[in-house]
């Protein structure tokens, strides 16, 4: 369940949390850009690095790092699969730039996670909802959205009941080989899942029940504002993407490479 | 028996839910939990079946560090059943789901089905069998929570939040049912803020209130005492509240069940007429 801890918006206030929604999406989506036009060590690890000040503007830096960690895995798998794949194309040979390729691609992939951790952390569901509908998505769509981010802790929290309770009657998750403890998981899963069923059939009920979709244009009680401060933002990450743009396609970068010892 | 020696414990998120709890029930006592909530009811008993152990001090059951045990090894002897019947139905049957228990904790095929069968009596559920958990009403798919965790026969025996939407006639039979448990002597906790049910139950009453133990008594002292239920956001039971008012009359004002304030009652239109 920690999993989801990264990713969980925390109600606090800052220059980051102030910023508006679009803004931050728009950062999110050049550090994405930026993270796929470039696959050398030295840009990635410096668009990794500048995102901690960001990270330490906002005060999330418990929740980013914990977000961080449940991404080892997944970033481990990445990082092995290049090295094996990169090992046997280049006729079992573990040459340093296949461990540089790999690594490169582990850190590209963390730093996407990185960004996009920052976003949800510093934006809640409710200025996610307004943006998406300030930017002409249906509001069928944006609701759906806001409704599904905002029951993941909820979702967390009644697994972690839900795992109380089959412990309890005995339940050992740890125990059996590979495929039972696959099947150990199912006494979680559809408690879980029929829950969650039965919860967005009386979450319907509620929300008809208080006019949802009487009327084609709902209003709203709050609207978003671009403020100096996003404008700043929005020149500063626009001028950095074309900086990067350039630096593509005009200069070498000097490549760092890590460095193998042949075993033979 | 159960001993909790002097047990903090704080939540990961910094919630400090328990504050050097120290508790001891014997074998065959009927205890209930009470308090406001957010008190630390459910804290407590986590720690009973090792589904949290604590952060400072120690738990026994038995005479066994709960630090020592799996959470499967504690739930033979202490069977913990959740208020939310669907926090853990799953089986395609009634009887599969009675089952579930039996087979984790590895009995034999033929225990199994004479387990099943003796629980599904228990509770009256015979007539649901084989019928998925999923179709039955609230209370009932509650009675096959409690008939899953009863099969295994744990000693010890906890119920959190019983009660709550259960109606009348429902907790009329929990009672009865929750009585006979405890006089086959089985150790029965019951953890709820049902104020009426308890005093009904006549057991040992302790209070929490903010992660402590405020009191620990029978339920006659504690369920009448009008500061200490206020402290931990009880009404006192009705039957009290009428004794309190009656008390000009001669009455006394520790009066919790219906059947003393009958004799009570009774007593004093005889000696009036
Ligand atoms: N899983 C959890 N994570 C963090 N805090 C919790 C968790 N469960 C309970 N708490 C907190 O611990 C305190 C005691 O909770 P609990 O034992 O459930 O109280 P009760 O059962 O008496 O209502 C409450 O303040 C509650 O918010
Ligand atoms: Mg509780």
């Amino acid at each position: 369940m920690k999993a989801f801890e990264g990713l969980r918006f925390k109600r606090t206030s800052s220059f980051i949390h102030q910023l508006d929604p679009r803004v931050k999406f728009v950062l999110s989506c050049v550090v994405f850009i930026l993270a796929i036009m470039f696959t050398e060590l030295l840009p990635l690890t410096i668009l990794l690095s500048v995102q901690l000040p960001l990270v330490y503007l906002a005060h999330v830096h418990k929740e980013w790092l914990s977000s961080l960690r449940s991404s080892l895995i997944l970033a481990t798998m990445i990082f092995l699969t290049n090295l094996i794949v990169g090992y046997v194309s280049s006729e079992f040979q573990l040459t340093s730039s296949v461990l540089t390729y790999s690594s490169s691609m582990t850190l590209r992939f963390v730093t996407l996670v990185a960004s996009f951790s920052i976003f949800f952390l510093t934006t809640s569901p409710d200025d996610l909802g307004l943006a998406l509908e300030q930017s002409h998505f249906p509001y069928e769509f944006a609701f759906a959205f806001t409704t599904a981010v905002r029951f993941v802790p909820v979702l967390a929290n009644e697994a972690q009941m839900i795992i109380d309770a089959q412990k309890s009657r005995g339940l050992e998750l740890e125990k059996g080989n590979f495929l039972k403890r696959i099947r150990n998981y199912l006494p979680i899963l559809i408690p879980l899942i029929v829950n969650a069923i039965r919860r967005s059939l009386e979450l319907a009920e509620a929300m008809e029940s208080r006019a949802f979709g009487a009327k084609e244009h709902r209003t709203n009680l709050f609207a978003l504002k671009i403020k100096m401060n996003d404008v700043l933002v929005l020149i500063v990450t626009l001028t950095i993407l074309a900086f990067s743009i350039y630096i593509r396609l005009y200069v070498q970068i000097p490549i760092v490479e890590i460095p193998t010892f042949q075993i033979t | 028996m159960i001993k909790v020696e002097n047990v903090s414990f704080t939540y990961p998120s910094g919630v400090n839910a328990l504050k050097s709890v120290s508790i001891e029930i014997s074998d065959g006592e009927f205890v209930a939990i009470m308090g406001e909530n957010g008190a630390g009811k459910t804290t407590l008993v986590k720690q009973f079946n090792g589904l949290l152990k604590p952060g400072e001090g120690d738990v026994y059951v038995d005479g066994r560090n709960t630090r020592d045990l799996s959470v499967a090894e504690l739930s033979k002897d202490v069977g913990l059943v959740f208020q939310n019947a669907d926090h853990q139905l799953f089986c395609e049957t009634v009887e599969d789901e009675i089952a579930f228990g039996l087979r984790n904790f590895g009995f034999s095929n033929r225990v199994n089905k004479k387990r099943v069968k003796w629980a599904l009596t228990l509770l009256d559920l015979q007539e649901y069998r084989k019928i998925s958990p999923f179709m039955l009403s609230g209370g009932e798919r509650k009675r096959v929570a409690l008939a899953s965790v009863l099969a295994w026969k744990p000693r010890v025996i906890i119920l959190d939040e019983p009660t709550v939407g259960q109606d009348q006639s429902q907790k009329e039979r929990l009672l009865q049912f929750v009585r006979q448990l405890n006089t086959q002597g089985n150790t029965v906790i019951l953890v709820t803020h049902d104020i009426e049910f308890v005093a009904e139950c006549d057991p040992r009453v302790v209070l929490m209130s903010h992660g402590r133990i405020v009191a620990d008594g029978p339920a006659k002292k504690i369920l009448t005492n009008p500061k200490l239920i206020k402290k931990t956001s009880l009404i006192l039971p009705q039957i009290t509240q009428l004794f309190f008012k009656l008390a000009d009359l001669g009455f006394p004002k520790d009066v919790i069940s219906i059947c003393e304030a009958k004799k009570l009652i009774n007593d004093f239109v005889a000696r009036r007429s």
